[in-house]
C-alpha cells in the first residue's frame, strides 16, 4: 500500500475531499507490479476470506453518470470512531473497470468520522462496491449500480 | 399527516361539494355546453391553495395537443396511472367517451373531439384562472411553475426566452424549477434568473467541481397561517439528456439524500406543509415518495402526464398537471401546525373557448409576438394526416421529421429524439412556420449526417430503451423511445439492456440490419458540441415544399413483444 498525503492526493487530481482519511490510489504506477486482480480476488484479499455483512456503510453515487470520466462518490460508515470501536479501512471496488481496485481509505479513531468523498472513472455501466473493515474485525459492505449511457434523448 | 379517517373526512367534504360526483364526472355529464364558472368555481377548502402548471413549453397561445395512445409503464408502474391510456384510462376515472374530459385527457376520437371542443391552453386563459383563484384566496395561494417553461416555440428561440419570461412574470409565480431552461446555456439562465421576482429552485443542482449547491434549494412561505416549504427539484438527467457542454459547471442527479436533508431542515424550520416542486418525472416521484418521509405534496412534471385525481403514496399526494398549457392544478389543503388534515383537488382543463382571456396578459402576448407575426404565420405546407408527437415508440410528427431527414439528407436511416413536447395538427390544417418550430425549436438543432454501424445503432436503441424501460424508476430519464425512419425493430420492454431490441430490419430492402455494415444516418438534436448540419426546421420546411399536402402513413415498423 502506498500512502499519500492530502496534498499529494490533490496533486494527482483524481481525489478531492479525502480530508479525513489517507488513501491508496490504484492508479498509482506502483500498483502495476501487482498481479492481475478480479473484483472477487480483491475482496477476498481485503477481508482475508471472512464473512461480509450488508449495511453500516452507505455509498452515494449518481444513478446515471453525467461524465463517466469523473464520477463523484462519497461514503460514510456508522461508527462512534472511539479507540475501542472504529473503522480501520474502506475499500472501493469496481466490478466493470479494467482494474477493480479503485481506492482504499485508511482511518483511525482520530479521523473523527469514517467518511470521504472522491471521484472515479467508470469504463461502463457497473456495480461499485464499498467494504469497511471495523476494529472488531468485522466487514460491512454496500453496492450501488451506476449507469454510463450514451444519452441525448430525454425530454 | 393525513390519517385514513381524516382522508375519509376530506373525501366526504369533497363529495358534499360536488354532490357525490367528482368534478370530472360532472363535466363529463354536461356535454359541451359549459361555462367558465363550471370550470373554475370550487368551494374553497382549508387554508392553503397550491396552483400548479408545468411543461408549458413556451406555448403562449392555445394549441391542439393529443395525449398518447401508447404510454407503457414498466415494473411496479405497469398498468397504473399515468400508464393507462384510451379506454382503460376512461374506465379508471369514470369518464364518458366523447366528452370534453375524454378529449382533454385521452387520444380516442381526437380529431373529431378537437373540432368539437376546440384548442386548449393559452397563457392569457391561465392568467384568468389564477386571478380567479387569487380573488378567493389572496393570502392563501402559492402559484408554482414546474419548469420546461422557457423552451418550445419560435419566439422563445428568437428572443432567448425573453418572450415567455415576460409573459410568465405577469402571472407572478412564487417559485419555479427547470429542465429545458438549461439548454439556453448557463450564462443566459443566470441572466434571466437574476431578473426574476421569484426564486428558480434546484436543490439537486450542484457545482460539479466542489459539489456545492449551485441554486437556491428551498423557499419558505407564510400562507394561510402556516409555514410552507417549497423544495425545487430540477430534471435530474439534464446534463445527460441534453447538452452538458451548455452547462459545463452544473451537476444534477436525483440526490435522494439531499431531498431527505432538505425535508428535515424544512420541518426544523417550522414548515407545516412540505411541497416538492419536481421535474423528476412521475415514476421517479412515485418511488421518491415511497422512500422519503415527510413530503406532503409532490407537484410532478417532466413526463407530461395529466391525471384528474392525485395519486397517493403513503401520506404524499402526487399531482400531475399535464403539459403545453392544457391544465392548471388547484389543490386546496387544510393545514395546521401539525400537518395536513385534508385536501380538495381539481385539475382545471384550460378550454380556450370557455375561459375568457385575461386582457392584460393577452396584450403582453400580442406585444412579444408582434415583431415575428409575419414569419410565424407564413404558410409552408398543409397536412392530410393528424400530426401528433406522443407515444412510447412513435408519433406522426416524428415520422414526418424522419421522412424529411431521409430525403433531404439523403440517408438510409433517420433518428429523431423522443421528445414529449410539441402540439398536434389536425388533418386539412395549414402548416405554418410557427407549427414547425413548435415541434423542433431547440438551441442545438443541427441535422447531422453520418455513418453508423448496425452494431452502433443497436447500442443506441438498447441504451435509450434502458433509459425508458429500466424497471427501477431512478434509472429512467422520462422521454419516449428514439424515433427511427428507414428501420424497423422488435422490442421486448421487459428484458434487460442488450436484450430488448431484436429483428432490426432495413425497411427499404426488407433485409436484416447487418451489425458490421455502416449505414448513412441522419438525425438532429445531438448532444455533442459542434455538430454540423442545417437546422432541423430548414430540413422540414424544404421537405414540405415538395410534399404538400403531406401524408404520413401508419407506422407499424416497431413491433412490441
Amino acid at each position: 500500500m502506498n500512502k499519500f498525503t492530502r496534498r499529494e492526493v490533490l496533486a494527482i487530481g483524481t481525489t478531492a475531499f479525502a480530508t479525513v482519511a489517507t488513501v491508496a490510489l490504484s492508479s498509482s504506477p506502483f500498483a502495476l507490479a501487482e498481479a492481475k486482480k478480479t473484483p472477487k480476488s480483491l475482496l477476498e484479499s481485503f477481508t482475508g476470506g471472512k464473512q461480509v455483512n450488508e449495511g453500516k456503510i452507505t455509498l452515494e453515487m449518481p444513478e446515471i453518470a453525467e461524465n463517466g470520466n469523473t464520477v463523484p462518490l462519497s461514503f460514510k460508515v456508522e461508527s462512534p470512531m472511539t479507540k475501542d470501536d472504529y473503522v480501520k479501512r474502506v475499500i472501493i471496488i469496481s466490478e466493470g473497470n479494467p482494474r477493480p481496485d479503485v481506492a482504499t481509505f485508511n482511518f483511525s479513531p482520530l479521523s473523527g468520522e469514517a467518511a470521504a468523498s472522491s471521484r472515479m472513472r467508470l469504463a461502463k455501466t457497473q456495480n461499485i462496491i464499498a467494504v469497511a473493515e471495523l476494529s472488531d474485525g468485522t466487514f460491512h459492505m454496500t453496492k450501488t449500480e451506476v449507469k454510463v449511457t450514451i444519452g441525448g434523448c430525454g425530454g | 399527516m393525513i390519517s385514513r379517517r381524516e382522508f375519509m373526512q376530506a373525501a366526504a367534504a369533497l363529495a358534499a361539494i360536488y354532490g357525490g360526483q367528482t368534478p370530472w364526472a360532472k363535466l363529463s355529464a354536461s356535454e359541451h355546453k359549459i361555462s367558465q364558472s363550471d370550470l373554475l368555481d370550487v368551494k374553497p377548502y382549508g387554508n392553503v391553495t397550491l396552483a400548479h402548471i408545468t411543461d408549458l413549453h413556451a406555448q403562449l397561445k392555445p394549441v391542439w395537443f393529443r395525449e398518447p395512445s401508447v404510454n407503457l409503464g414498466v415494473g411496479e408502474a405497469e398498468g397504473k396511472p399515468p400508464h393507462l391510456t384510451g379506454e382503460e384510462f376512461l374506465t379508471h376515472y369514470n369518464i364518458t367517451k366523447g366528452s370534453r374530459e375524454a378529449y382533454a385527457l385521452q387520444s380516442i376520437e381526437f380529431q373529431s373531439l378537437a373540432r368539437k371542443y376546440g384548442r386548449m391552453g393559452g397563457v392569457d386563459r391561465i392568467a384568468t384562472i389564477l386571478k380567479h383563484i387569487r380573488s378567493e384566496r389572496a393570502k392563501n395561494t402559492l402559484f408554482l411553475d414546474g419548469g420546461d417553461t422557457w423552451q418550445g416555440s419560435y419566439t422563445a428561440l428568437q428572443t432567448k426566452s425573453a418572450d415567455i419570461v415576460e409573459v410568465m412574470n405577469a402571472l407572478k409565480p412564487d417559485a419555479m424549477t427547470g429542465h429545458w431552461e438549461f439548454t439556453l446555456g448557463a450564462e443566459r439562465v443566470n441572466e434571466i434568473k437574476e431578473g426574476l421576482d421569484f426564486p428558480f429552485l434546484g436543490a439537486n443542482i450542484f457545482d460539479n467541481e466542489w459539489e456545492e449547491p449551485a441554486f437556491e434549494a428551498v423557499k419558505m412561505f407564510d400562507k394561510g397561517g402556516v409555514k410552507i416549504a417549497v423544495i425545487g427539484q430540477a430534471f435530474p438527467y439534464t446534463p445527460i439528456a441534453n447538452p452538458r457542454w451548455m452547462i459545463p459547471n452544473w451537476s444534477f442527479g436525483i440526490r435522494e439524500e439531499v431531498i431527505v436533508k432538505q425535508v428535515e431542515d424544512a420541518k426544523k424550520n417550522g414548515a407545516a406543509l412540505v411541497v416538492l416542486l419536481s421535474h423528476n418525472g412521475f415514476d421517479v416521484d412515485r418511488k421518491l415518495a415511497s422512500r422519503v418521509e415527510g413530503i406532503d405534496v409532490i407537484l410532478c412534471g417532466h413526463t407530461h402526464d395529466a391525471l384528474p385525481e392525485p395519486v397517493k403514496v403513503g401520506n404524499t399526494l402526487l399531482i400531475a398537471s399535464g403539459s403545453n398549457g392544457k391544465f392548471v392544478s388547484r389543490l386546496d389543503l387544510d393545514v395546521s401546525a401539525s400537518g395536513v388534515k385534508g385536501f380538495n383537488y381539481r385539475l382545471i382543463p384550460v378550454f380556450s373557448d370557455v375561459i375568457t382571456p385575461d386582457p392584460e396578459v393577452a396584450a403582453i402576448i400580442e406585444k412579444v409576438r408582434a415583431p415575428y407575426e409575419k414569419e410565424l404565420s407564413r404558410v409552408v405546407g398543409q397536412t392530410d394526416s393528424l400530426l401528433y408527437r406522443r407515444g412510447s415508440f412513435n408519433g406522426t410528427v416524428d415520422d414526418l421529421i424522419c421522412n424529411a431527414l431521409l430525403e433531404q439528407r439523403d440517408a438510409e436511416i433517420a433518428l429523431s429524439p423522443g421528445f414529449r413536447w410539441g402540439p398536434s395538427l389536425l388533418p386539412g390544417q395549414k402548416i405554418t412556420v410557427e407549427d414547425i418550430y413548435n415541434v423542433c425549436a431547440i438551441t442545438y438543432p443541427a441535422a447531422y449526417r453520418t455513418t453508423m454501424s448496425g452494431e452502433q445503432l443497436k447500442a443506441i436503441f438498447e441504451d435509450v430503451a434502458d433509459n425508458l424501460f429500466n424497471p427501477d424508476p431512478y434509472y429512467q430519464q422520462g422521454g419516449d423511445m428514439v424515433r427511427v425512419g428507414g428501420l424497423g425493430y422488435t422490442i421486448d420492454t421487459k428484458q434487460k439492456i442488450g436484450q430488448r431490441i431484436s429483428n432490426m430490419t432495413e425497411l427499404k430492402t426488407n433485409k436484416p440490419i447487418d451489425l458490421n455494415k455502416d449505414y448513412v444516418v441522419a438525425g438532429w438534436a445531438s448532444i455533442n458540441e459542434a455538430t454540423k448540419g442545417p437546422p432541423i426546421w430548414e430540413v422540414i420546411e424544404n421537405y414540405l415544399k415538395d410534399h404538400t399536402p403531406v401524408k404520413v402513413d401508419a407506422n407499424d415498423s416497431i413491433k412490441i413483444k
